[in-house]
């Protein structure tokens, strides 16, 4: 597995950014403003060293899991999993065409690497606990789980349920990760259900809290190898992101929780040239790189 | 048995006390907490989940055999059946127990999402099943659960006739590797089948062969049957009585041998008949051999606080019901 330096990071996520966008524009439809906010911890969880996996043995009984409870970021998945090598790049074209293993919401028995089927929010948390039960029956301490959540997703029951489990249990190889980019499908969070103190509510839980800025790619590898060394309880890294990061006129902005270029809207790229315009702004990195520009 | 006598399948070496005041009486869920533990010497992957619930699911056998291997969710069955995902997905065989009202009642949504399209071997026990639960009523009496399992694609459904068939059905679940629900009931009822009788996955046994009619029966609503083709006998009528263990996948080809023998088919569950074993055999039927199918069963209706006899008779599943049906029928040009 290749560890890539912070700079190799940063390059890195813009890529998968980009692809993530190209991926969008070919597909037609899918989730803009999640995969672009998280597009910095999947490629901190893959090419950091954060995590154990081979992608040439998806079954690898040793390697560490990660569970994507939120399963409709699975663009920022896919791509990340391309450039980890589970897949031809080339396939990331197919995402949620007939016959394609790159399915709108991801389906397991489908893609060798996927650790389970999500779309329906608040179960991921259950079957990462589950997981790293299972793992420390069996004396594997070591193995890692890791679980994706949004803060949305928190309004469901079930989630609750796995928080009081893992607490209970003290699964110190369960890591959830929230994607706190406070916007859902309706609104803001905050508006929607509020969902604050959200670090208190872990806490009480009997879980252990770091808060991270998610776009930093030294925080999330110290809250990971933090969670790694808690030995008493579970962690929850709540990773402060921004929705669309990486594209200006995406970011923050809930309308764009769902598909690009489905409508024009006033200050914004007209529709049709959403995507191009967001393709030439994350391959400029913002700007800095003029010549991209002529 | 003299000449008089309704023809018991000999090969299904059921209890000799089949008719008589002496029949064993037993709860079919002692026979599942038997089979678990069985199973769980066999292997060890088994391990075991409940909600709050562990002594009446009868899996305080299993817990105080192998307490290692017991985990305590508490009350929360959305996370029962989904923790036991997760500890599918690392190689564990999970057997999860609720009331089925609860479970697969509350959860339905993530052992569709979670164990059945994510295709991962979860073992789903729904206890407390049907009016029979008597006095707690209509909340606690499931009635919708075969439906609810059966429309799941990679779901096993599976309701025991008896507390012997019970332990069977769990020993075999544990040796196969994909989803299953199973069906068990609070009460004591007649253990109607022995040691020796016949059990595997997907077949449904012939218990008594007649020519006149057919009664497709699951669950112990299995010995109503056989007491309504035992009392139909003595009227001339004589009835063939399969237990359908196994709802899904069905057994058509044992049913759809019978039909075309009787050309008549009543099915028989303490469930909603829609969707239910009436719903799978009606189904089966219409396409493969078309006959009339009557439907013995809850009639979309909730049940209520009662003692089992009131209940059955409340809702016509008693063996009464089923004569009064068979007479009904047979009646019929």
């Amino acid at each position: 597995m290749n560890v890539l330096t912070q700079k190799e990071l940063k390059l890195k996520a813009d890529i998968i950014r980009q692809d993530i966008i190209t991926m969008l524009t070919q597909a037609g439809s899918g989730h803009t403003a999640g995969p672009l906010g998280m597009a910095d911890v999947f490629t901190a969880l893959y090419f950091a060293g954060l995590m154990k996996y081979d992608p040439h043995k998806p079954d690898w009984p040793e390697r560490d899991r990660l569970v994507l409870s939120n399963g409709h970021i699975n663009p920022v998945l896919y791509v990340t999993m391309a450039h980890a090598g589970y897949f031809p790049h080339a396939e990331l074209k197919t995402l949620r065409q007939f016959g394609t293993r790159l399915q709108g919401h991801p389906e397991r028995t489908r893609l060798p690497g996927l650790e389970t089927t999500s779309g329906p929010l608040g179960s991921g948390m259950s079957q990462a606990a589950g997981m790293a039960y299972g793992l420390q029956m069996d004396g594997k301490k070591h193995q890692h789980v890791f679980c994706l959540v949004s803060d949305g997703e928190h309004q469901e029951g079930n989630l609750w349920e796995a928080m009081m489990f893992a607490g209970k249990n003290k699964l110190r190889n369960l890591t959830v990760i929230v994607d706190r980019n406070n916007i859902q499908i309706d609104g803001n969070t905050e508006d929607v259900m509020p969902l604050e103190p959200l670090s208190m509510k872990y806490q009480a839980f009997n879980w252990h809290v770091i808060e991270i800025d998610g776009h930093n790619f030294e925080e999330i590898a110290g809250a990971v190898g933090q969670a790694r060394a808690i030995f008493e309880k579970p962690t929850c890294i709540i990773a402060h992101t921004i929705p669309g990061k990486g594209v200006d006129f995406m970011e923050n902005d809930s309308r764009f929780h769902g598909m690009f270029g489905t409508a024009d809207i006033p200050g914004d790229p007209p529709k049709a040239e959403q995507g191009k315009v967001a393709l030439a702004e994350l391959r400029t990195l913002q700007g800095k790189i003029r010549s991209e520009h002529e | 048995m003299s000449k008089d006598s309704i023809h018991i399948n000999t090969h299904q070496k059921l209890s000799s006390e089949l008719f008589s005041d002496e029949i064993t009486l037993v709860p079919n869920r002692m026979g599942f907490g038997e089979g678990l533990l069985a199973a769980g010497k066999l292997d060890e992957s088994i391990v075991a989940l409940c909600a709050d619930l562990t002594e009446s699911t009868q899996m305080e056998l299993f817990k105080e055999a192998f307490p290692e291997r017991f985990i305590e969710i508490g009350v929360a069955e959305q996370n029962l059946v989904t923790v036991g995902s997760g500890l599918a997905a690392v190689g564990k065989k999970p057997f999860v127990t609720s009331y089925a009202g609860f479970s697969p009642g509350r959860n339905w949504e993530q052992i569709r999402t979670t164990i059945c399209l994510n295709n991962r071997n979860v073992k789903i026990i729904g206890s407390h099943a049907g009016v029979s639960v008597g006095p707690d009523g209509a909340t606690h009496q499931m009635l919708e659960d075969i439906a609810l399992m059966r429309v799941l694609s990679n779901m096993t459904v599976i309701v025991p006739a008896d507390s012997i068939e019970a332990r069977k059905a769990t020993m075999a679940l544990a040796k196969t590797d994909s989803p299953a629900y199973l069906r068990l009931a609070r009460e004591k009822t007649a253990v109607i089948t022995t040691d020796e009788s016949p059990f595997e996955i997907g077949k449904a046994q012939v218990l008594v062969e007649g020519h006149d009619i057919t009664l497709v029966a699951c669950g112990p609503l299995v010995y109503e049957a056989l007491k309504a083709a035992h009392e139909l006998h003595k009227h001339h009528i004589s009835a063939e009585v399969i237990n359908c263990a196994t709802i899904k996948p069905l057994d058509s080809t044992t049913i759809i041998e019978s039909a075309k023998k009787t050309k008549r088919v009543v099915t028989i569950e303490e469930a909603q008949i829609a969707g239910g074993l009436g719903g799978a055999v009606s189904e089966a039927l219409s396409t493969q051999y078309a006959v009339p199918v009557y439907r013995v069963g809850i009639q979309d209706r909730f049940g209520q606080s009662g003692t089992v006899s009131q209940l059955w008779q409340e809702y016509e599943v008693d063996s009464e019901a089923i004569i009064k049906t068979v007479k009904e029928i047979i009646k019929k040009p």
